[in-house]
């Protein structure tokens, strides 16, 4: 080992398995890159369940997603973007060794994240309003019946599981990631990062990326079925 | 080693790029296209994801070995799709024999 790698290894920051902050950072990458593959086995399977039933009962699925607001969806893919935005910005601050930058990204990271799971919990109350919970309140009544009644309205229902359960473990891994934005911050303050050190802020924010890309493909999965004309 | 610094510019452009990608999937789906609603939009999708992994997750400046083990998870997915629908979408095409019915058992 050379004299200038020497040091490092009084450094808090490198754990002793690694010869230096170069390979843990590379093997920091690997970890949580194989950890999202994982997480795409996970929602795989409930896309692939999503692609069966919609291509057995299409007019259903197209029926019980125009209940829903494209409108509120694609403000609140926005959001999402934005949060991915100021992740992205957060990764770049802790990279160039801004702790006040970063400490600014994370927590406008988790009040875009907020903002979305506000409207989140708006969209659930909808649902409830318009007794379109599958199992706790399903009675489709007036304009909503007559959205849903074409394509069958058990098959109807069908699509409103598919919408919680793919929302829902969508909202439950957002509400982990504001877990981890918030231990961030706290570490982030205390200045435990800096341009040599900052893999935490990277996996987080490869973490959040990941939350944002299974929200773009559940937007038009979900809200624009077979169009709106 | 992603230490490459991006400029703030190019994260700011491809945040708009993913805001004009979400305003046109959303006009999109107003427009009638026949059969090409859905693939249109899963089109958008995937352009979005990839603007994502490429400038927001930084994979243009990652090693091969994180490439290749985002293709493998995407060769899985597809497999997990192709084989799961061709089961599903093709077993009614066959009726099954009578004798492949369960009969209730009978006992001597």
């Amino acid at each position: 080992m050379s004299d200038v790698e020497a040091p490092l290894h009084g450094h808090t920051d490198l754990a002793h398995q690694f010869e230096d902050l170069e390979q843990q950072q590379e093997t920091d990458m690997l970890g949580i890159w194989i950890f999202l593959v994982t997480e795409i086995m996970f929602f795989g399977g409930m896309f692939a369940a999503y692609a069966i039933y919609r291509s057995f009962y299409f007019s259903a699925f197209e029926g019980g997603s125009h209940i829903l607001d494209a409108r509120i969806g694609m403000a609140n893919t926005m959001v999402l973007l934005g949060s991915s935005l100021t992740m992205a910005l957060s990764v770049r601050s802790a990279q160039t060794g801004n702790r006040r930058a970063l400490v600014f990204f994370l927590i406008a990271t988790m009040f875009l994240g907020t903002v979305f799971l506000g409207v989140k919990a708006y969209e659930y109350n909808q649902k409830f309003v318009e007794h379109v919970v599958p199992g706790l309140d399903w009675a489709p009544q007036g304009e909503v019946l007559a959205h849903v009644a074409p394509g069958g309205v058990q098959h109807a229902e069908l699509f409103f599981i598919f919408y919680f359960a793919m929302t829902g473990l969508h909202a439950i891994h957002m509400i982990i990631g504001m877990g981890l934005l918030f231990w961030l911050v706290l570490r982030g303050r205390k200045g435990a990062f800096s341009a040599h050190y900052f893999a935490p802020v990277e996996v987080v924010g490869l973490y959040w990326h990941f939350v944002d890309i299974v929200w773009i493909f559940l937007f038009p999965l979900l809200y624009l079925i077979g169009g709106r004309y | 080693m992603s230490q490459l610094i991006v400029p703030q510019k190019t994260y700011l452009f491809v945040f708009f790029g993913l805001i004009g990608l979400t305003a046109l999937t959303t006009g999109v789906a107003y427009v009638d296209l026949g059969a090409f609603n859905t693939p249109v939009a899963l089109a958008i999708a995937f352009c979005k994801m990839s603007l994502v992994i490429m400038f927001f997750m930084n994979v243009r400046h990652t090693g091969n070995l994180v490439r290749i083990i985002i293709v493998a998870a995407f060769f899985w997915f597809a497999l997990l799709i192709a084989f799961t629908m061709s089961d599903y979408r093709t077993r009614s095409w066959t009726p099954a024999p009578d004798s492949w019915s369960a009969a209730p058992p009978t006992h001597p």
